[in-house]
């Protein structure tokens, strides 16, 4: 081996050069290899196939898109259904909150302010006073800024006022009604109509027509012991 | 040992230049590198055997390089060149496998 380094023979350096050409070789078609596209080595029908199914695959892509947008057209138009039933529903919410007096409202309206002033006020006049503002489209009431009238509400004779809904009231009265405040005047004081009827009791009758009132006291709902919902609305 | 060294070089020179291969050489540099391959290993085979002759090397080596690389570019004018790309790579394949299983049983006995 050593003289071999010191005298190359003519064969072991045509040798040498050869495999210096294979390995310059397989070098440089690595490197072309990793540099070049994946597509750069196939032949036509190779290429062609790949062709075919790249278009196929571009098919099924494109079929598969259109479902997925049939699909997302249905769940728009699916939540913007359920969208607008949601709005009917909290509108109606709103709505029974507002009959049901479970929220404060506020609105134009007017104030009765009944004073007694020679006799006691009459428990049926008050209820029909009531009862008139309902007739005449009252939205909402309360008493004394204390008691929401409701559906439910109840009224009782009590010492030295009434109950209404259990709680005690002294007069004077005061009734907030919201509506629209020339109705609610106008069932106020045709004849023999609540007004005069309270007069006829010995109080005095004062109906405010007012743009903007507040009505702050609420009821709880009451849990129905014997009604149930049935039937189909 | 100076084979080895050339083979080294060569390697070498490839890393540093790193050349790029002509568009038209593209489909014959890797057949042209594999029976290039084959002749070498027929040439170890040969060495081992106690036969080895450079001329005959030389011409193999030249030989099989320029007949594979003239099949694939026949191959590639009659429209069949992937085909036949591929035979001349099972045969050279076959061929490196014997000379390789010759120069096992020199080296290993076995």
């Amino acid at each position: 081996m050593a003289t071999a380094f010191r005298q190359p023979s003519r064969r072991q350096f045509v040798v040498a050069v050869l495999l210096a050409i294979l390995g310059f070789g397989v070098v440089t078609q690595m490197r072309s290899y990793e540099v070049n596209d994946t597509y750069a080595g196939y032949g036509q029908q190779a290429l062609i196939d790949v062709l075919n199914g790249l278009a196929g695959t571009t098919q099924r892509a494109e079929t598969e898109l259109a479902r997925l947008e049939e699909t997302r057209s249905r769940l728009q138009s699916d939540t913007s259904a359920e969208q607008a039933a949601t709005e009917q529903a909290r509108t109606e919410i709103d709505t029974l909150e507002i009959l049901a007096g479970v929220v404060p409202v506020s609105g134009p309206g007017i104030r009765i302010t009944i004073t007694e002033v020679t006799g006691q006020v009459d428990i049926d006049s008050l209820l029909d006073t009531v009862q008139e503002m309902r007739t005449a489209f009252a939205e909402a009431m309360q008493m004394n800024g204390q008691v929401r009238i409701v559906a439910s509400t109840s009224f009782e004779d009590g010492v030295g006022g009434i109950y209404v809904d259990g709680t005690l009231l002294e007069p004077p009265y005061v009734i907030d009604v919201i509506g629209d405040p020339a109705t609610l005047n106008g069932g106020m004081v045709f004849p023999e109509g609540p007004s005069e009827q309270l007069k006829n009791d010995g109080a005095a009758v004062v109906v405010e027509e007012l743009q903007s009132l507040d009505i702050e006291a609420v009821t709880s709902p009451k849990r129905t012991e014997f009604a149930e919902p049935g039937g189909t609305p | 040992m100076i084979a080895a060294l050339g083979l080294l070089v060569g390697i070498l020179l490839g890393l540093v230049f790193q050349p790029d291969v002509p568009l038209s050489l593209e489909p014959y540099l890797p057949i042209a590198v594999v029976a290039a391959l084959d002749a070498v290993f027929g040439g170890l085979r040969a060495y081992l055997d106690g036969i080895f002759d450079d001329k005959v090397f030389v011409v193999s080596f030249l030989s099989n390089v320029f007949i594979a690389a003239s099949i694939v570019y026949l191959g590639d004018q009659l429209g069949v060149g992937g085909q036949l790309t591929t035979g001349v790579i099972v045969v050279l394949g076959i061929r490196i496998f014997s000379n390789v299983a010759a120069i096992r049983r020199h080296l290993f006995h076995a």
